[in-house]
């Protein structure tokens, strides 16, 4: 999953502290900027074009696939980092181009077929060219190693910056919307399509472009997490999935509730990992505290989108 | 429309006819994979009451799917452990008969499909979609950490349970029951079509307002054909892990939702032999393109997005041309 934390050992035998508590909820922050950076691009192609695009985590796999690459074959990290946004960018462009755009005025179904078509095309493809066996990346020189956080933490310094740097790309992505002219437009085609078009604006350069705006941000999440992680084929579903749930719990189309749904789907994970098992255990024996409590972290998630939709079926920041 | 009735003779006889060659040409295998079609044929027509009836895009039928699995391990795996299936509030054996398994796979994907079909269908369309992919990521995440029945590892179930009156570990009896059940899932799927039920279903996905004006209750229609879906694919699921002997996570895994979804369209929406066209085609690719490249799901991509994009209708729709929802 999106750099969520490697599941914590034995969780029964670690005890409860305040370190603890921070360090997961550093972790729960790190996870859901991340979700945001995959939320924002799915919820801005359905709010901008109606369209459902499943392949969004193949973007983020492409992403991941051409910074290990680049990184692997030039020994820098950061020459893969803008290597996985151009690509995924392309990737993106292309896809739009050649298949999304014939999508739009279809119903939902043909658009999740044909994108349920893009996933397996493109991950087959990426398995045919890199392998089935995992690709590693590893985290910048400059980036390794812990860092010590006031009260005496200490906290990997790579996934600080990773809050930062995600923060600061939110921060772009908000004011680009809120303050440029392709903002603006974006906005406008959100709201009425048809009228923008008949304004003069070119509508299907502007799709390209969004289109292609979410891809890249895709691509940079999965070469972000993917320093954490493995790079490999199928890595991208689950995220895509977590970032459904996302942008369910923040209102389809909504930027701000893609925001407040990652960061709750990132924080709620986290810490029920963290603390289930803990909590079980004092009313259960440790082995199966630890069992029960993985088994409903594992659920939580979607327990807080259940309750979300039951309470505004239309998300925190929906307009239905 | 004339058509459809002819086309759906030739699949149904072809679906006949492949087992009985395979064992006469001594090939035992086609009669496995001919059994696989008509048992994914069974989950695709369970999906295609909610899909193509109903209108409700569920991409979460293999929650259903993996339920059935997983309560025919629940029942069997007691037995071959000699183990009671639990001792409190009552004592209750395991049991390796067919009927009863399947009894309890349909009553369990009932019960599923009624709480998340009550949970997802507050909302429509996209929202729909998305919903029932997470719960069934729910399950699938539910089912890799529960360490009871296998976890990640799943578990098997060393011999086929069994049915009356029939030697299930041959596979051209084993066949002709899962293709009986198909028929009989087929037969009451074009009765519900044709039911004043069926009808409403089918308004309720048209209008709903105008349904709604009659005086029927679109939401309670729509989550009736969602449960009895759930029920049919649940059926399918105990089946298929009976076909496998050994039941996996990866029956709820979100790639089984979409390929359950992939039969029904295939085939085409909304008609009754829909998925059993679609379920035939995808086992035939897999086998075939399976054999060719280790990739052939590369080719099953492009084989699907040009059918989306250009062949609208499915291969019952290309052939029979288009025609009333459920004809």
């Amino acid at each position: 999953m999106a750099g969520g934390p490697a599941p914590p050992a034995p969780p029964e035998t670690r005890p409860l502290s305040a370190m603890l508590l921070i360090e997961q909820a550093l972790n729960g922050l790190q996870y859901g900027i991340m979700l945001f950076l995959m939320a924002a691009g799915l919820t801005l192609v359905f709010g901008v074009m109606g369209l459902i695009n499943l392949a969004h985590g193949s973007l983020y796999m492409l992403g991941a696939f051409a910074c290990a690459a680049v990184a692997a074959a030039t020994g820098s990290f950061w020459l893969g980092l803008a290597a996985s946004l151009a690509a995924a960018a392309a990737a993106g462009a292309l896809i739009e181009l050649s298949v999304i755009r014939r999508l739009y005025a279809r119903d939902h179904l043909d658009q999740v077929l044909a994108t349920f078509a893009l996933i397996l095309i493109l991950s087959e493809g990426t398995r045919w060219l890199f392998g089935s066996f995992p690709l590693y990346l590893d985290i910048p020189a400059a980036l390794s190693g812990p860092v010590r956080l006031p009260g005496g933490i200490d906290y990997p310094l790579y996934r600080l910056a990773l809050i930062g740097f995600g923060l600061a790309v939110a921060a772009g992505l908000f004011l680009l919307i809120g303050r440029t002219r392709l903002g603006i437009r974006i906005r406008a085609g959100e709201a009425d399509r048809e009228m923008i078009a008949a304004l003069g604006v070119d509508i299907s350069r502007l799709y390209t472009l969004v289109f292609a705006l979410g891809a890249a941000l895709a691509g940079l999440a999965g070469a972000l997490v993917g320093a954490l992680q493995s790079v490999q084929v199928g890595m991208g579903e689950p995220v895509l999935i977590l970032a459904f749930v996302v942008i369910v719990i923040g209102g389809i189309g909504s930027i701000n509730g893609a925001l407040v749904g990652a960061l709750l789907v990132g924080m709620t994970d986290t810490l029920g990992r963290a603390l289930l098992p803990v909590a079980f255990a004092t009313v259960l024996p440790p082995a199966e505290a630890g069992s029960v409590g993985a088994a409903l972290a594992s659920m939580l998630i979607y327990i807080v989108m259940a309750g979300v939709l039951v309470m505004r079926p239309g998300g925190l920041f929906g307009r239905a | 429309m004339r058509r459809e009735p002819v086309l759906n003779t030739l699949i149904l006889l072809a679906l006949l006819a492949v087992p009985l060659a395979a064992q006469a040409l001594d090939e035992p295998f086609l009669v496995t994979l001919a059994t696989k079609a008509a048992i994914l044929a069974l989950a695709g027509v369970g999906l295609n009451l909610a899909l193509g009836l109903g209108g409700m895009v569920s991409f979460g039928h293999a929650a259903f799917f993996g339920i059935g699995g997983y309560a025919m391990a629940v029942l069997a795996a007691p037995v071959q452990a000699y183990e009671p299936l639990m001792t409190w509030p009552m004592d209750l054996p395991g049991t390796k008969s067919m009927p009863a398994i399947w009894l309890a796979a349909m009553a369990a994907g009932a019960l599923a499909a009624l709480v998340i079909g009550a949970l997802s269908l507050r909302t429509g369309g996209v929202y729909f979609i998305m919903i029932t992919l997470a719960f069934a990521q729910m399950l699938y995440y539910f089912a890799v950490s529960w360490p009871a029945y296998g976890g990640e590892d799943g578990i098997s179930i060393y011999v086929r349970n069994g049915f009356p009156g029939l030697d299930t570990l041959n596979p051209l009896q084993f066949f002709g029951l899962c293709l009986g059940v198909l028929l009989l899932a087929l037969g009451a799927m074009h009765l519900i079509a044709r039911s004043r039920f069926g009808l409403a279903l089918d308004g309720a996905r048209q209008n709903p307002d105008r349904v709604a004006a009659l005086g029927l209750r679109p939401a309670r229609l729509k989550l009736i054909a969602f449960v009895i879906s759930g029920a049919v694919t649940a059926l399918a699921g105990a089946l298929f892990a009976d076909l496998n002997r050994f039941v996996s996570p990866s029956m709820l895994h979100w790639q089984t939702s979409g390929e359950i979804m992939v039969f029904v369209i295939l085939g085409g929406a909304g008609r009754l032999f829909g998925p059993v066209a679609g379920a035939a085609i995808f086992v035939l690719l897999e086998h075939l393109l399976g054999g060719v490249s280790e990739y052939w799901k590369l080719f099953l991509g492009l084989a699907l997005l040009g059918i989306v994009l250009f062949a609208r209708g499915g291969l019952i729709g290309a052939l029979a041309g288009r025609a009333v929802a459920h004809d």
